[in-house]
Protein backbone atom coordinates (compact mmCIF):
# COMPACT_ATOMS: atom_id res chain seq x y z
CA UNK A 1 0.00 0.00 0.00
CA UNK A 2 1.66 3.66 -1.43
CA UNK A 3 1.90 5.94 1.45
CA UNK A 4 -0.09 8.92 1.88
CA UNK A 5 1.05 12.48 2.43
CA UNK A 6 -2.42 13.79 2.83
CA UNK A 7 -4.19 13.35 5.63
CA UNK A 8 -7.21 15.44 6.38
CA UNK A 9 -6.92 17.91 9.23
CA UNK A 10 -9.11 16.83 11.82
CA UNK A 11 -9.38 20.34 13.72
CA UNK A 12 -10.74 22.19 10.68
CA UNK A 13 -13.23 19.36 10.10
CA UNK A 14 -14.30 19.66 13.61
CA UNK A 15 -14.42 23.70 13.57
CA UNK A 16 -16.18 23.23 10.34
CA UNK A 17 -18.36 20.71 11.55
CA UNK A 18 -19.44 22.54 14.68
CA UNK A 19 -20.20 25.65 12.41
CA UNK A 20 -22.31 23.66 10.67
CA UNK A 21 -24.39 22.17 13.57
CA UNK A 22 -24.80 25.99 15.00
CA UNK A 23 -26.13 26.88 11.80
CA UNK A 24 -28.64 23.92 11.68
CA UNK A 25 -29.34 24.78 15.52
CA UNK A 26 -30.69 28.16 13.99
CA UNK A 27 -32.51 27.40 11.55
CA UNK A 28 -34.65 24.95 14.67
CA UNK A 29 -35.24 28.36 16.02
CA UNK A 30 -36.74 30.07 13.18
CA UNK A 31 -38.83 27.83 12.06
CA UNK A 32 -40.17 27.88 15.43
CA UNK A 33 -40.37 31.67 15.00
CA UNK A 34 -41.92 30.76 11.58
CA UNK A 35 -44.67 28.78 13.28
CA UNK A 36 -45.59 31.30 15.36
CA UNK A 37 -45.87 34.09 12.93
CA UNK A 38 -48.74 31.77 11.18
CA UNK A 39 -49.89 32.56 7.95
CA UNK A 40 -47.58 35.08 6.25
CA UNK A 41 -44.86 32.26 6.88
CA UNK A 42 -45.28 30.46 3.74
CA UNK A 43 -44.89 33.47 1.59
CA UNK A 44 -41.56 34.95 3.53
CA UNK A 45 -40.03 30.82 3.04
CA UNK A 46 -40.56 30.94 -0.66
CA UNK A 47 -39.38 34.32 -1.55
CA UNK A 48 -36.46 34.33 0.41
CA UNK A 49 -35.67 30.43 -0.95
CA UNK A 50 -36.65 31.79 -4.59
CA UNK A 51 -33.95 34.45 -4.05
CA UNK A 52 -31.32 32.11 -3.06
CA UNK A 53 -31.71 29.96 -5.67
CA UNK A 54 -32.02 32.22 -8.32
CA UNK A 55 -28.56 33.84 -6.81
CA UNK A 56 -26.42 30.13 -6.36
CA UNK A 57 -28.10 29.03 -10.12
CA UNK A 58 -26.85 32.49 -11.67
CA UNK A 59 -23.83 32.84 -9.59
CA UNK A 60 -21.66 32.21 -12.48
CA UNK A 61 -22.51 35.12 -14.63
CA UNK A 62 -23.70 37.29 -11.36
CA UNK A 63 -20.68 37.26 -10.57
CA UNK A 64 -18.93 37.68 -13.72
CA UNK A 65 -21.38 40.68 -14.61
CA UNK A 66 -20.47 42.34 -11.10
CA UNK A 67 -16.49 41.96 -11.41
CA UNK A 68 -16.72 43.34 -15.43
CA UNK A 69 -14.93 40.20 -15.81
CA UNK A 70 -15.22 38.05 -19.41
CA UNK A 71 -14.40 34.73 -20.09
CA UNK A 72 -11.08 33.94 -22.62
CA UNK A 73 -10.74 31.03 -24.78
CA UNK A 74 -7.80 29.13 -24.63
CA UNK A 75 -6.45 30.86 -28.20
CA UNK A 76 -6.55 34.66 -26.25
CA UNK A 77 -4.90 33.34 -23.08
CA UNK A 78 -3.04 30.06 -23.84
CA UNK A 79 -0.83 30.32 -20.61
CA UNK A 80 -3.38 30.54 -18.11
CA UNK A 81 -5.65 27.70 -19.72
CA UNK A 82 -2.79 25.19 -19.88
CA UNK A 83 -2.12 25.79 -16.60
CA UNK A 84 -5.87 25.27 -15.38
CA UNK A 85 -5.82 22.06 -17.99
CA UNK A 86 -2.94 20.70 -16.01
CA UNK A 87 -4.39 21.49 -12.94
CA UNK A 88 -7.42 19.87 -13.98
CA UNK A 89 -5.84 17.09 -15.25
CA UNK A 90 -4.06 16.49 -11.76
CA UNK A 91 -7.06 16.88 -9.75
CA UNK A 92 -9.19 14.84 -12.59
CA UNK A 93 -12.30 17.01 -12.09
CA UNK A 94 -13.96 18.88 -15.11
CA UNK A 95 -11.96 21.93 -16.27
CA UNK A 96 -14.32 25.27 -15.24
CA UNK A 97 -14.59 27.86 -17.69
CA UNK A 98 -11.60 30.90 -17.67
CA UNK A 99 -12.18 34.58 -17.09
CA UNK A 100 -10.18 37.92 -16.71
CA UNK A 101 -11.53 40.66 -15.16
CA UNK A 102 -9.75 44.34 -16.04
CA UNK A 103 -8.54 45.46 -12.70
CA UNK A 104 -5.69 46.39 -11.19
CA UNK A 105 -6.18 45.00 -7.48
CA UNK A 106 -4.82 41.53 -7.26
CA UNK A 107 -7.48 38.98 -6.75
CA UNK A 108 -9.10 35.82 -8.01
CA UNK A 109 -12.57 34.26 -7.93
CA UNK A 110 -14.31 31.04 -8.23
CA UNK A 111 -18.24 30.48 -8.84
CA UNK A 112 -20.70 28.63 -10.30
CA UNK A 113 -23.44 25.96 -9.05
CA UNK A 114 -21.72 22.99 -9.74
CA UNK A 115 -18.41 22.02 -11.11
CA UNK A 116 -19.66 21.69 -14.66
CA UNK A 117 -21.17 25.03 -14.36
CA UNK A 118 -17.96 26.75 -12.99
CA UNK A 119 -15.78 29.87 -13.83
CA UNK A 120 -12.16 30.99 -12.60
CA UNK A 121 -11.65 34.47 -12.77
CA UNK A 122 -8.51 36.40 -12.19
CA UNK A 123 -7.61 40.32 -12.44
CA UNK A 124 -5.18 41.70 -14.51
CA UNK A 125 -3.32 42.86 -11.37
CA UNK A 126 -3.38 40.05 -10.26
CA UNK A 127 -1.21 38.23 -13.25
CA UNK A 128 0.83 41.61 -13.51
CA UNK A 129 2.25 41.09 -9.83
CA UNK A 130 2.51 36.90 -9.64
CA UNK A 131 4.97 34.73 -11.02
CA UNK A 132 4.20 31.56 -12.65
CA UNK A 133 4.45 29.08 -9.67
CA UNK A 134 2.47 31.95 -7.77
CA UNK A 135 -0.52 32.36 -9.91
CA UNK A 136 -0.44 28.12 -10.24
CA UNK A 137 -1.03 28.03 -6.09
CA UNK A 138 -3.95 30.77 -6.59
CA UNK A 139 -5.79 28.74 -9.55
CA UNK A 140 -5.51 25.36 -7.69
CA UNK A 141 -7.05 27.37 -4.47
CA UNK A 142 -9.98 28.55 -6.93
CA UNK A 143 -10.50 25.02 -8.36
CA UNK A 144 -10.35 23.64 -4.64
CA UNK A 145 -13.15 25.82 -4.26
CA UNK A 146 -14.92 24.34 -7.13
CA UNK A 147 -14.12 21.05 -5.95
CA UNK A 148 -15.03 21.58 -2.60
CA UNK A 149 -18.60 22.84 -3.64
CA UNK A 150 -18.14 25.91 -2.03
CA UNK A 151 -20.40 28.47 -3.80
CA UNK A 152 -23.35 25.61 -3.04
CA UNK A 153 -22.91 25.21 0.46
CA UNK A 154 -22.52 28.97 1.43
CA UNK A 155 -25.71 29.69 -0.83
CA UNK A 156 -27.19 26.44 1.90
CA UNK A 157 -25.48 27.93 4.85
CA UNK A 158 -26.94 31.88 4.25
CA UNK A 159 -30.31 30.89 4.07
CA UNK A 160 -30.99 31.48 7.89
CA UNK A 161 -29.35 34.86 7.23
CA UNK A 162 -31.46 35.54 4.53
CA UNK A 163 -34.68 34.17 6.20
CA UNK A 164 -34.42 35.80 9.33
CA UNK A 165 -33.70 39.01 7.56
CA UNK A 166 -37.03 39.01 5.68
CA UNK A 167 -38.67 37.57 9.12
CA UNK A 168 -37.00 41.02 11.09
CA UNK A 169 -39.34 42.68 7.78
CA UNK A 170 -42.34 41.14 7.71
CA UNK A 171 -42.99 41.08 11.60
CA UNK A 172 -42.12 44.92 11.10
CA UNK A 173 -44.75 45.22 8.84
CA UNK A 174 -47.34 43.09 10.60
CA UNK A 175 -47.06 44.49 13.66
CA UNK A 176 -47.48 47.75 12.23
CA UNK A 177 -50.53 46.54 10.22
CA UNK A 178 -52.52 44.76 12.95
CA UNK A 179 -50.51 45.10 16.38
CA UNK A 180 -52.65 48.74 17.34
CA UNK A 181 -55.95 46.80 17.09
CA UNK A 182 -54.74 43.16 18.80
CA UNK A 183 -52.34 43.67 21.91
CA UNK A 184 -51.62 39.44 22.16
CA UNK A 185 -50.22 39.42 18.57
CA UNK A 186 -48.38 42.35 18.66
CA UNK A 187 -46.03 40.66 21.48
CA UNK A 188 -45.89 37.44 19.24
CA UNK A 189 -44.63 39.98 16.53
CA UNK A 190 -42.25 41.61 18.79
CA UNK A 191 -41.14 38.42 20.06
CA UNK A 192 -40.57 37.12 16.26
CA UNK A 193 -38.15 40.27 15.35
CA UNK A 194 -36.23 39.69 18.22
CA UNK A 195 -35.40 36.15 18.08
CA UNK A 196 -35.35 37.00 13.87
CA UNK A 197 -32.74 39.81 14.67
CA UNK A 198 -30.92 37.76 17.09
CA UNK A 199 -30.89 34.98 14.76
CA UNK A 200 -30.13 37.52 11.97
CA UNK A 201 -26.62 38.06 13.98
CA UNK A 202 -25.72 35.21 15.15
CA UNK A 203 -25.95 33.36 11.42
CA UNK A 204 -23.63 35.97 10.24
CA UNK A 205 -20.88 35.38 12.21
CA UNK A 206 -20.93 31.28 11.93
CA UNK A 207 -21.11 32.35 7.97
CA UNK A 208 -18.15 33.81 8.29
CA UNK A 209 -16.95 31.59 10.07
CA UNK A 210 -17.63 28.97 7.93
CA UNK A 211 -16.22 30.85 5.10
CA UNK A 212 -12.75 31.50 6.94
CA UNK A 213 -12.65 27.79 7.34
CA UNK A 214 -13.67 26.99 3.60
CA UNK A 215 -11.02 29.63 2.74
CA UNK A 216 -8.27 26.88 5.08
CA UNK A 217 -10.01 24.31 3.02
CA UNK A 218 -8.92 25.65 -0.56
CA UNK A 219 -5.63 26.46 0.67
CA UNK A 220 -5.12 22.85 1.92
CA UNK A 221 -6.51 21.41 -1.39
CA UNK A 222 -4.14 23.80 -3.37
CA UNK A 223 -1.02 23.25 -1.39
CA UNK A 224 -1.84 19.24 -1.66
CA UNK A 225 -2.36 19.60 -5.33
CA UNK A 226 0.42 21.23 -6.72
CA UNK A 227 2.82 20.26 -3.85
CA UNK A 228 4.27 23.82 -3.65
CA UNK A 229 3.05 25.02 -0.32
CA UNK A 230 5.33 28.24 -0.10
CA UNK A 231 4.36 29.27 -3.65
CA UNK A 232 0.74 29.44 -2.71
CA UNK A 233 2.22 31.54 0.38
CA UNK A 234 3.94 33.81 -1.22
CA UNK A 235 0.98 34.73 -3.46
CA UNK A 236 -0.59 35.19 -0.18
CA UNK A 237 1.73 38.06 0.94
CA UNK A 238 2.19 39.14 -2.21
CA UNK A 239 -1.68 39.53 -2.60
CA UNK A 240 -3.26 40.34 1.20
CA UNK A 241 0.21 41.92 2.41
CA UNK A 242 1.33 45.70 2.12
CA UNK A 243 2.38 45.12 -1.54
CA UNK A 244 -1.08 44.76 -2.91
CA UNK A 245 -1.50 48.68 -1.98
CA UNK A 246 1.40 49.70 -4.24
CA UNK A 247 -0.60 49.83 -7.82
CA UNK A 248 0.73 49.00 -11.29
CA UNK A 249 -1.54 50.71 -12.85
CA UNK A 250 -1.99 54.12 -14.02
CA UNK A 251 -3.92 56.28 -11.68
CA UNK A 252 -6.41 57.21 -14.03
CA UNK A 253 -7.87 53.68 -14.57
CA UNK A 254 -8.15 52.39 -10.93
CA UNK A 255 -11.49 50.79 -10.26
CA UNK A 256 -12.12 49.38 -6.80
CA UNK A 257 -13.02 45.42 -6.64
CA UNK A 258 -14.72 44.09 -3.26
CA UNK A 259 -15.05 40.45 -1.78
CA UNK A 260 -15.67 36.69 -2.18
CA UNK A 261 -12.69 36.14 -3.99
CA UNK A 262 -9.12 34.87 -3.15
CA UNK A 263 -8.51 37.48 -0.85
CA UNK A 264 -10.53 40.30 0.97
CA UNK A 265 -10.08 43.47 -1.45
CA UNK A 266 -8.72 45.96 1.19
CA UNK A 267 -6.64 44.48 3.51
CA UNK A 268 -5.90 46.61 6.48
CA UNK A 269 -3.23 46.20 9.51
CA UNK A 270 -4.31 42.46 10.79
CA UNK A 271 -4.81 42.28 14.80
CA UNK A 272 -6.24 39.55 16.84
CA UNK A 273 -9.67 41.72 17.30
CA UNK A 274 -13.35 42.06 16.71
CA UNK A 275 -12.81 42.36 13.19
CA UNK A 276 -11.68 38.65 12.76
CA UNK A 277 -15.22 37.56 13.96
CA UNK A 278 -16.58 39.57 11.32
CA UNK A 279 -14.06 38.86 8.61
CA UNK A 280 -14.89 36.57 5.58
CA UNK A 281 -11.46 35.43 5.05
CA UNK A 282 -8.62 34.17 7.81
CA UNK A 283 -5.83 36.35 8.48
CA UNK A 284 -2.67 36.01 6.51
CA UNK A 285 -0.63 34.54 9.47
CA UNK A 286 -3.32 31.41 9.83
CA UNK A 287 -3.34 31.08 6.36
CA UNK A 288 0.37 31.18 6.20
CA UNK A 289 1.07 29.34 9.35
CA UNK A 290 -0.87 26.34 7.93
CA UNK A 291 1.28 26.40 4.43
CA UNK A 292 4.35 25.90 6.36
CA UNK A 293 2.99 22.92 8.18
CA UNK A 294 1.84 21.37 5.09
CA UNK A 295 5.71 22.21 3.67
CA UNK A 296 7.16 20.28 6.90
CA UNK A 297 4.81 17.22 6.09
CA UNK A 298 6.04 17.53 2.84
CA UNK A 299 9.15 17.38 3.16
CA UNK A 300 9.26 14.21 5.40
CA UNK A 301 10.58 11.13 4.36
CA UNK B 1 -16.06 12.99 -3.80
CA UNK B 2 -18.64 12.53 -1.28
CA UNK B 3 -21.45 14.35 0.11
CA UNK B 4 -19.30 14.39 3.51
CA UNK B 5 -16.30 15.70 1.88
CA UNK B 6 -18.27 18.62 0.35
CA UNK B 7 -19.96 19.33 3.26
CA UNK B 8 -16.58 19.75 5.37
CA UNK B 9 -14.70 21.23 2.32
CA UNK B 10 -12.35 18.64 1.80
CA UNK B 11 -11.44 16.08 -1.01
CA UNK B 12 -9.36 12.76 -1.29
CA UNK B 13 -6.56 13.58 -3.91
CA UNK B 14 -7.62 12.12 -7.03
CA UNK B 15 -5.17 8.67 -7.44
CA UNK B 16 -3.24 7.21 -10.29
CA UNK B 17 -3.93 4.43 -12.41
CA UNK B 18 -0.74 3.02 -13.49
CA UNK B 19 -1.87 -0.74 -15.07
CA UNK B 20 -3.30 0.27 -18.40
CA UNK B 21 0.11 1.73 -19.17
CA UNK B 22 1.05 -1.85 -19.87
CA UNK B 23 -1.09 -1.76 -22.94
CA UNK B 24 1.09 0.37 -24.74
CA UNK B 25 2.77 -2.01 -26.32
CA UNK B 26 0.21 -3.85 -28.52
CA UNK B 27 -1.28 -0.68 -29.00
CA UNK B 28 2.25 0.93 -30.76
CA UNK B 29 2.19 -1.67 -32.68
CA UNK B 30 -1.26 -1.39 -33.96
CA UNK B 31 -0.41 2.30 -35.02
CA UNK B 32 2.78 1.22 -36.82
CA UNK B 33 0.91 -1.31 -38.78
CA UNK B 34 -1.92 0.65 -39.53
CA UNK B 35 -0.77 4.44 -40.04
CA UNK B 36 3.13 3.72 -40.39
CA UNK B 37 4.13 5.76 -37.27
CA UNK B 38 7.55 4.34 -35.99
CA UNK B 39 7.63 4.27 -31.60
CA UNK B 40 10.77 6.14 -31.10
CA UNK B 41 11.64 4.18 -27.73
CA UNK B 42 11.58 7.22 -26.42
CA UNK B 43 8.49 7.38 -23.03
CA UNK B 44 8.17 10.62 -20.71
CA UNK B 45 6.69 10.85 -17.48
CA UNK B 46 5.45 14.41 -16.00
CA UNK B 47 5.17 15.29 -12.54
CA UNK B 48 4.71 18.27 -10.73
CA UNK B 49 7.71 18.03 -8.18
CA UNK B 50 6.59 19.13 -5.23
CA UNK B 51 9.28 20.95 -3.04
CA UNK B 52 11.04 19.90 -0.01
CA UNK B 53 13.69 17.25 0.98
CA UNK B 54 11.68 14.02 0.88
CA UNK B 55 10.88 14.01 -3.06
CA UNK B 56 14.55 15.53 -4.24
CA UNK B 57 15.77 12.23 -2.72
CA UNK B 58 13.15 10.03 -4.36
CA UNK B 59 13.81 11.81 -7.74
CA UNK B 60 17.80 10.98 -7.02
CA UNK B 61 16.43 7.36 -5.86
CA UNK B 62 14.97 7.12 -9.23
CA UNK B 63 17.19 8.02 -11.30
CA UNK B 64 19.93 5.79 -9.61
CA UNK B 65 17.71 2.93 -10.16
CA UNK B 66 17.23 3.24 -13.78
CA UNK B 67 20.87 4.70 -14.28
CA UNK B 68 22.39 1.34 -12.49
CA UNK B 69 21.36 -1.59 -14.70
CA UNK B 70 23.06 -0.21 -17.87
CA UNK B 71 19.58 0.10 -19.49
CA UNK B 72 18.16 3.12 -21.39
CA UNK B 73 19.37 6.77 -20.85
CA UNK B 74 17.68 8.83 -18.81
CA UNK B 75 16.97 12.33 -18.98
CA UNK B 76 15.22 15.14 -16.51
CA UNK B 77 13.87 18.60 -17.52
CA UNK B 78 11.66 21.03 -16.71
CA UNK B 79 9.21 22.42 -19.07
CA UNK B 80 8.27 25.85 -19.04
CA UNK B 81 5.44 25.42 -16.69
CA UNK B 82 7.36 23.99 -13.77
CA UNK B 83 6.75 20.71 -14.61
CA UNK B 84 9.21 18.08 -14.33
CA UNK B 85 9.75 15.53 -17.23
CA UNK B 86 11.92 12.28 -16.94
CA UNK B 87 12.51 10.99 -20.51
CA UNK B 88 13.82 7.62 -20.76
CA UNK B 89 15.69 6.11 -24.23
CA UNK B 90 15.92 3.09 -25.60
CA UNK B 91 18.44 1.93 -28.53
CA UNK B 92 17.34 0.49 -30.04
CA UNK B 93 14.03 1.28 -30.34
CA UNK B 94 11.98 -0.76 -27.26
CA UNK B 95 8.82 0.46 -26.50
CA UNK B 96 8.07 -2.46 -24.21
CA UNK B 97 11.38 -1.34 -22.08
CA UNK B 98 10.66 2.02 -22.37
CA UNK B 99 7.05 1.48 -20.94
CA UNK B 100 8.70 -0.50 -18.06
CA UNK B 101 10.75 2.05 -17.56
CA UNK B 102 8.34 4.81 -16.81
CA UNK B 103 6.24 2.63 -15.12
CA UNK B 104 9.16 2.31 -12.90
CA UNK B 105 8.84 5.84 -12.05
CA UNK B 106 5.50 6.08 -11.72
CA UNK B 107 5.73 3.37 -8.67
CA UNK B 108 8.48 4.88 -7.15
CA UNK B 109 7.07 8.66 -6.70
CA UNK B 110 3.47 6.96 -5.89
CA UNK B 111 5.15 4.76 -3.16
CA UNK B 112 6.84 7.89 -1.85
CA UNK B 113 3.18 9.57 -1.23
CA UNK B 114 3.69 11.64 -4.51
CA UNK B 115 0.77 10.08 -6.67
CA UNK B 116 -1.26 13.21 -6.40
CA UNK B 117 1.47 15.06 -8.82
CA UNK B 118 1.75 12.41 -11.36
CA UNK B 119 0.31 14.30 -14.56
CA UNK B 120 0.91 12.07 -17.67
CA UNK B 121 3.15 10.10 -19.70
CA UNK B 122 3.55 10.06 -23.30
CA UNK B 123 5.35 7.39 -25.60
CA UNK B 124 6.21 9.04 -29.00
CA UNK B 125 5.69 8.34 -32.84
CA UNK B 126 7.71 9.50 -36.31
CA UNK B 127 5.24 9.10 -38.92
CA UNK B 128 5.95 9.45 -42.82
CA UNK B 129 8.15 12.77 -43.33
CA UNK B 130 8.83 12.81 -39.48
CA UNK B 131 5.33 13.88 -38.32
CA UNK B 132 5.53 13.97 -34.62
CA UNK B 133 3.04 11.59 -32.33
CA UNK B 134 2.72 11.12 -29.20
CA UNK B 135 -0.01 8.74 -26.61
CA UNK B 136 -0.66 10.98 -23.98
CA UNK B 137 -1.52 9.06 -20.93
CA UNK B 138 -3.82 10.88 -17.99
CA UNK B 139 -2.88 8.88 -14.35
CA UNK B 140 -6.10 10.27 -12.78
CA UNK B 141 -8.76 9.02 -15.40
CA UNK B 142 -6.56 6.06 -16.53
CA UNK B 143 -7.41 7.37 -20.62
CA UNK B 144 -5.17 7.78 -23.29
CA UNK B 145 -5.28 10.53 -26.01
CA UNK B 146 -3.59 11.13 -29.12
CA UNK B 147 -1.86 14.38 -29.82
CA UNK B 148 -0.12 15.45 -32.74
CA UNK B 149 1.23 19.02 -33.14
CA UNK B 150 2.08 20.13 -37.31
CA UNK B 151 5.63 20.43 -37.57
CA UNK B 152 6.85 23.90 -38.39
CA UNK B 153 3.91 25.67 -37.64
CA UNK B 154 3.32 27.42 -34.20
CA UNK B 155 1.25 25.33 -31.52
CA UNK B 156 -1.19 23.86 -34.44
CA UNK B 157 -2.56 20.35 -34.09
CA UNK B 158 -3.38 17.91 -36.60
CA UNK B 159 -6.78 16.98 -35.59
CA UNK B 160 -7.55 15.13 -38.47
CA UNK B 161 -4.63 12.41 -37.42
CA UNK B 162 -5.45 12.90 -33.43
CA UNK B 163 -9.17 11.48 -34.24
CA UNK B 164 -7.80 8.90 -36.83
CA UNK B 165 -5.86 7.67 -34.21
CA UNK B 166 -8.30 7.41 -31.61
CA UNK B 167 -10.62 5.46 -33.72
CA UNK B 168 -8.01 3.50 -34.59
CA UNK B 169 -7.16 2.59 -30.88
CA UNK B 170 -10.51 2.52 -29.33
CA UNK B 171 -10.65 -1.06 -28.76
CA UNK B 172 -7.42 -1.87 -27.60
CA UNK B 173 -6.72 1.33 -25.49
CA UNK B 174 -9.00 2.91 -22.87
CA UNK B 175 -9.31 6.41 -25.05
CA UNK B 176 -10.43 9.74 -23.27
CA UNK B 177 -14.20 10.39 -25.01
CA UNK B 178 -13.81 13.79 -23.24
CA UNK B 179 -12.46 15.71 -26.15
CA UNK B 180 -12.03 19.17 -23.76
CA UNK B 181 -9.79 16.80 -21.83
CA UNK B 182 -7.00 16.17 -24.60
CA UNK B 183 -4.67 19.12 -23.64
CA UNK B 184 -1.90 20.17 -25.05
CA UNK B 185 1.65 19.14 -24.72
CA UNK B 186 4.03 21.94 -26.44
CA UNK B 187 7.20 21.44 -26.71
CA UNK B 188 7.10 18.01 -24.27
CA UNK B 189 10.75 16.52 -23.82
CA UNK B 190 10.61 13.29 -25.48
CA UNK B 191 8.30 14.09 -27.93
Amino acid sequence: MAKTRYGTDRGLTARMFGTLFGLGLLYVVLAAALYALGFSAILILGISGALLFGQWWFSDTLSMKAMRAVEVTPEQAPQLHAVVDRLCAMADMPKPRVGIADSDVPNAFATGRSPDRSVVVVTTGLLRRLNRDEVEGVLAHELSHVAHRDVTVMTIASFTAILAGFMVRSAMWGSMMRGRRDQNTAIIFLVVMVVSVLVYFISYLLINALSRYRELGADRGAALLTGQPTALASALTKITGDMASIPTKDIRQMEAVSAFAFAPAVAGKREFTLEQWFSTHPPLEKRLAQLAKIAGELGQR
Amino acid sequence: MGFLDAVLGRRKPARPNLDALFSLPSAAITVQAALDFVPTGRASVAFRSPEGRAFADIENDVRALLDADGGPAVQLSEDSFGFDWIVIRTEPVDVGTAVTDAHAVNTSLVEGGFGPQLLCSLVSFRGPDNVPLALVYLYKSGTFYPFAPVPGADQQRNNVLELQVRDLLDGELPMEGNLTRWFAVWDAPGL
